[in-house]
């Protein structure tokens, strides 16, 4: 993938496959560390202990349209080329939460890429789940929450073009504003 | 910095349109992309990035831009399908944004399948 919001996408969309309800984006860059934390949490059915043991290998896959799956194997290597870490927390009936940290000079590390066009997709995929986007540096904050759209919107639906535009810049203007006037990748 | 608050226009603005359209879903031509790690790793996002920009440039009432899992066939990605109602799947393959205009302008809004951007 060319951007880390490429694999943001991908790996939320398990989470979509998977039933859940809420799916909650969490994107933290710490530059005092050198950590970017890319936090992926869903209520979907989750995976067992044994399940989530192979995950991370590119021959587990429960798809049936081909046989080897490859959206958590390549997020892993993703971050761990630049010597961060993926992590994954699920239990079956709760939910799965995917952690993965980069090291935010590494040259290894790909750019965030477009976050606006990511969430307007996963939108697009299924609109009635709730999609929040945390979006942190150096503790400022953004947050964005499909359901705080939806309150305003009287039955509307989210992937009307009109709202997705609308999103789509109220997103980037959030980012915008907590990276403070940086160029951050 | 957009505020929420601007939402209540965009409200009323289709609140408006959507009475004065009958029968709607019914008719309404869909524009399937296929979103599964092949199809975004070849380029998908843009793709339907791409379509969602094209309908709400021509203000296109009748267009659903949605997207699937794997549709099966790694290679020819990204792929989008079309469903014109009472016509059969049309099926794109290694589209780019480039070409969507085309597709919108050809097929969705004249009815003329694009047979170069299909399946060989
Ligand atoms: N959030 C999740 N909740 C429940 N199960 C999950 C979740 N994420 C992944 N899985 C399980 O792990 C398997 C492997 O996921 P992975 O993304 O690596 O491949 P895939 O989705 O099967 O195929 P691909 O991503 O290549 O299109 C999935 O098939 C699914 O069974
Ligand atoms: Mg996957």
């Amino acid at each position: 993938m060319k951007e880390i919001s490429l694999n943001i996408l991908d790996v939320a969309t398990n989470s979509v496959t998977a039933d859940a309800t809420t799916v909650d984006i969490t994107v933290d860059y710490e530059f005092a560390t050198d950590d970017l934390s890319v936090i992926i949490a869903d209520d979907g059915r989750g995976m067992s202990e044994d399940f989530v043991k192979s995950v991370t290998d590119p021959f587990t896959t429960t798809r049936t349209t081909r046989k080897v799956g490859l959206g958590i194997p390549l997020f892993k290597d993703s971050a761990e080329l630049t010597g961060g870490s993926l992590e994954i927390i699920s239990k079956l009936g709760v939910g799965t939460t995917i952690k993965a940290v980069y090291k935010i000079s590494s040259i290894d590390r790909m750019p965030m890429g477009d976050l606006a066009d990511t969430v307007t997709a996963l939108i697009g995929l299924k609109e009635s789940l709730r999609f929040i986007l945390q979006y942190k540096v150096d503790g400022r904050e953004f947050r964005f929450d499909t359901d705080e759209i939806r309150a305003q919107l009287d039955g509307i639906p989210l992937s009307n073009y009109e709202v997705l535009a609308f999103i789509k810049e109220y997103i980037e203007g959030g980012i915008n504003n907590t990276n403070g006037g940086l160029d951050i990748l | 910095m957009k505020s929420l608050a601007e939402l209540n226009a965009i409200k009323q603005r289709v609140q408006e349109n959507s009475n004065n359209r009958k029968n709607a879903s019914d008719n309404d031509i869909k524009v399937v992309i296929g979103m599964a790690t092949c199809g975004i790793a070849a380029g998908a996002r843009p793709v339907l990035n791409a379509f969602i920009d094209e309908v709400a440039k021509r203000k296109l009432q009748n267009v659903i831009v949605s997207q699937t899992g794997c549709i099966g066939m790694c290679k020819y990605e990204p792929i989008v399908e079309v469903f014109v109602p009472g016509q059969p799947k049309v099926t794109y393959v290694k589209v780019e944004p480039t070409m969507v205009p085309r597709i919108i302008t050809d097929h969705i809004v004249n009815n003329n399948v694009v047979a170069e951007y299909t399946i060989k």
